[in-house]
């Protein structure tokens, strides 16, 4: 098979021009089913019978949760792609990915706490999956700070990439926690195979906010992307046709 | 349930909105900062181009 038309997609131009269109197409839609998700889980979705409308909290603080991690592996996965392959792209959606993610990992944290007070008795207790949670943050924060501590970006952008890769394994550790050690946190409210534990009207909602928060971050990434892109072009005539010069 | 009641939430109001504002002020923080970020980037390339050192 001719893979040829793939790197295309790795080119700096193609690649902004690309995002540069896509954003709109990821951030609206995220817009609307944001505010759809709100809608429902705020004022459609029935209080929970134990924890009456504090459980309204899932609504963002799952979603927070389940993104910290998610945009954590698009991260590494493209550190990975930049570091093996060589395509500074990948090292630009590394780069770009960062930020978004450590701000879902304190959306994560902080909710979290602001639930565990009414239901736990306490805000923050060192149990194993707020502590990997929090190590996740370490982990964006350490990625970020590394990459900015390096004056030539090839090398900040493999030095990231290594940070990025080794901070994978924290991912099952977060995920399995609740299963492998006793916690005061409860199970995952979604799993893939199994039957969601949330009756319907509960659910959708949290749904909703979930694919939602994923357009968000397309639409973001596509964003920060643009700008990793124009600071890492230098000497080239495409970036003097893209801003008029 | 009436307007009184929601706001209230349940009386857990105190835990329930400062959840809802943390995670709408980070959603609209992000976009704001990645726009920004894009500008910045866009008028240093601008410089760049005007400096003599975009031509390739």
């Amino acid at each position: 098979m001719n893979w040829t038309w793939l790197h295309k997609f790795a080119s700096p131009p193609h690649a902004y021009r690309i995002a540069g269109r896509l954003a709109p197409w990821f951030g609206w839609p995220a817009f609307l089913l944001i505010g759809a998700g709100l809608y429902g889980g705020l004022v459609l979705a029935p209080p929970d019978y134990q924890q009456g409308d504090a459980f309204r909290i899932v609504y963002v603080h799952a979603p927070s949760a389940w993104m910290s991690m998610f945009i954590y592996g698009t991260m590494a996965v493209a550190a990975a792609i930049g570091l093996i392959w060589r395509i500074k792209l990948a090292h630009a959606v590394a780069a770009a990915s960062a930020p978004v993610g450590a701000w879902f990992t304190v959306a994560a944290l902080s909710t979290g706490a602001l639930w565990g007070q009414p239901m736990w008795g306490t805000w923050w207790v060192w149990d194993a999956r707020l502590t990997s949670e929090l190590i996740l943050l370490f982990l964006y924060v350490g990625f970020i700070a590394l990459r900015s501590s390096f004056d030539n970006r090839d090398r900040a952008d493999r030095a990231g990439a290594v940070l990025a890769i080794v901070g994978v394994v924290n991912l099952p550790i977060i995920h399995y926690s609740v299963y492998w050690w006793n916690t005061l946190h409860q199970p995952s409210t979604l799993t893939r195979l199994g039957k969601p534990t949330m009756s319907g009207d509960m659910l959708w909602p949290l749904l909703t906010m979930l694919f939602a928060f994923m357009l968000y971050f397309g639409a973001v990434l596509m964003v920060r992307l643009r700008a990793e892109i124009l600071a890492r072009e230098r000497n080239a005539l495409w970036l003097r046709a893209e801003i008029g010069r | 349930m009436n307007d009184l009641s929601w706001i209230d939430m349940g009386g857990y109001a105190a835990f329930v909105w400062p959840c809802f504002a943390i995670v709408i002020v980070i959603l609209i923080g992000n976009v704001l900062a990645a726009r920004r970020l894009h500008r910045q980037a866009r008028d240093a390339a601008i410089r760049r181009v005007d400096a003599g050192q975009g031509r390739s």
